[in-house]
């Protein structure tokens, strides 16, 4: 029910974000969905792609520093209140949201969010417990483009 | 002609600066005479010393001549650190009436002492500087080094007192308080670190005081080393004449050696502390004039005699008398060292104190380098460290945490601001050799 999400640190100066996204495209690897959350000083990219293992070979024999954390993503309504709707449950539950982005992809009439949680397993829990819909990662997979 | 040179408005010298015009010969008889009671105090009294004397199987009664010293063992600063904190004193507690202490190699500081009749002779030499810098009875100076366990404040304070100048005892920092005093005052001589008082140039300027037309005319900068691009800077700025003067705790603090007027290198006070040049890698005394490691040994000290001990500062001596008419020598402007120490605002910095912090936040050590640059006359401290998986994580609160805590543990140990920056990995340059810790950009700015 969790997906594996990859973080890079970058030095927040220009040209640094281009070297690992071709060092991944030149091993065929395309980028699902991804993140840049910075500071003045760093930033960190976070990625999804269909084969982490991959990905993280490449970055690493290219010298860059993998982060392998376990995120979940979320089908929400794609209409107003249905974010807001799921932050409530979640707040409910007293469960602490480390950081979220969305994903480029979407279905029907759903949105597809990434949560990173302190604990990714009670968030499955609690948001299945409450009817929404969490994302496999071998679902997902078969939604997007090779 | 020295009346001239020395600006005295009472027409005279200080009774103190008399040793530096003695007759070499006589010079000479002072030092041989003052060495061989030194290092049978140190002999006596300091167990370090005597060890090591005995090893070579010296006696004090083999210093028959001053060219003796180069049979006598040197002494570094790790052994102020390894007797921390006591442990060369050869007086007991009750004769010492002063400690000043710096940072040492670890963390640990270096613990220096003095008894009455040591701080008279610190009082003394560094009377001797102010008057070779053109000062005398009747001139306010204000004193901007720091005071406290830093040995620049008081000794400058008490040799200011002997001279018989004023002293404002103002310390360092608060530059607009600096300025509406020097101005208010009507200051003729202030002493701070050269990368201060270019900041304070700077902000009389923001502040629209003009110092060229204050009756500011000498500056005694020490206490790190500085170019004589910075003094022509300094000199047309501020409208004085800005002196070079050079000092170490581990000796006394400041009043070691001085420039005078001549404003061509700096003239020991040789009755006290007398001067050797010695290659840093075979430890042999060099001939006259060749550049080397400066090596001092203090001939009056009571309370902590130095024998020998080894600067690490790169100089040589002058061979050509000076135009101001000492006798005592003069060595040229210290412009680097022979290990990997450096000087930051007034502070001694080893690479390997930075070491030690990053050690003990990160468990290993990362790569890393310092950077120092000077902004606005003032030197700022910069340490680059690269991410290491053990630290890496994919929030940005936890970065930002461990940032802190590096920078915070750097302060702790050296006592001044840095910048630490996280780089990414293998952005560090790596040589074959020695890997560069330390790069200094503060004299292209």
């Amino acid at each position: 029910m969790k997906l594996q999400q990859l973080s890079l640190f970058l030095e927040n100066r220009p040209g640094r974000l281009g070297a690992p996204l071709e060092a991944i495209a030149a091993g065929g690897i395309n980028i699902l969905t991804l993140s840049l959350a910075d500071t003045a000083q760093f930033g960190i990219l976070r990625l999804i792609v269909r084969d982490w293992e991959k990905a993280k070979r490449i970055l690493e024999e290219a010298g860059w520093i993998v982060n392998l954390t376990e995120v979940v993503a979320v089908d929400l309504l794609d209409r107003p209140g249905g974010l807001a709707a799921a932050l409530k449950i979640l707040e409910g539950a007293n469960l602490n949201i480390e950081y979220m982005y969305a994903f480029s992809l979407r279905r029907d009439d759903k949105a597809i969010l990434i949560f990173r949680f302190e604990d990714p397993d009670r968030a499955v829990q609690v948001l299945l417990d409450h009817g929404l819909e969490v994302v496999d990662a071998d679902e997902l997979m078969r939604h997007v483009p090779e | 002609m020295l009346k001239e040179l020395w600006n005295d408005a009472e027409g005279g010298f200080h009774p103190a600066s008399a040793p530096d015009f003695l007759p070499p010969a006589a010079l000479r008889e002072v030092q041989l005479r003052r060495l061989r009671a030194v290092v049978r105090r140190a002999y006596d009294h300091v167990e370090l010393f005597r060890a090591r004397m005995d090893e070579r199987g010296l006696t004090p009664e083999d210093i028959r001549t001053l060219d003796d010293i180069a049979r006598l063992p040197f002494t570094v600063k790790t052994d102020l650190r390894d007797t921390y904190p006591f442990g060369l004193f050869a007086s007991p507690m009750s004769d010492v009436v002063r400690l000043h202490a710096s940072s040492g190699t670890t963390g640990k500081p270096i613990v220096v002492a003095y008894t009455r009749e040591d701080v008279e002779v610190w009082s003394e030499v560094m009377a001797r500087t102010f008057a070779c810098c053109g000062m005398h009875r009747g001139d306010l100076l204000q004193n901007a080094f720091g005071y406290g366990l830093f040995t620049g404040g008081l000794g400058a304070h008490y040799g200011a007192e002997a001279l018989g100048a004023t002293v404002i005892p103002i310390s360092g920092g608060n530059t607009d308080r600096q300025i509406t005093l020097l101005r208010d005052f009507g200051v003729s001589a202030l002493c701070c670190t050269p990368s201060y008082f270019t900041h304070m140039v700077e902000r009389a300027g923001e502040l629209g005081v003009d110092l060229r037309a204050l009756p500011l005319r000498i500056g005694v900068f020490g206490a790190e080393p500085w170019t004589d691009a910075m003094r022509a800077h300094i000199e047309s700025a501020a409208g004085i004449k800005a002196y070079d003067i050079y000092g170490l705790s581990e000796i006394t603090g400041p009043g070691v050696a001085s420039e005078c007027a001549a404003q061509d290198g700096l003239h020991f006070f040789e009755d006290h502390f007398y001067p050797e040049i010695i290659d840093p890698d075979t430890g042999e005394v060099l001939p006259e004039g060749a550049e080397g490691e400066l090596v001092l040994t203090t001939l009056s000290k009571k309370a902590m005699p130095m024998i020998r001990y080894r600067t690490r500062d790169i100089t040589s001596f002058i061979t050509e008398p000076c135009a101001c008419g000492r006798t005592i020598r003069r060595m040229r402007r210290i412009g680097r060292r022979s290990d990997d120490m450096f000087i930051i605002r007034g502070v001694n910095v080893f690479p390997s104190q930075v070491e030690a912090a990053l050690l003990a936040v990160e468990g290993t050590l990362p790569h890393y380098q310092i950077i120092l640059t000077r902004n606005h006359g003032l030197d700022q401290m910069t340490v680059e460290v690269e991410v290491t998986p053990e630290v890496f994580s994919d929030r940005i609160g936890a970065l930002e945490d461990i940032r802190r805590r590096l920078a915070q543990a750097i302060e702790q140990i050296l006592g001044i601001r840095v910048d630490l920056r996280l780089v990414e990995p293998r952005t560090i340059e790596r040589s074959q050799g020695k890997a560069k810790r330390v790069i200094d950009r503060r004299q292209d700015s």
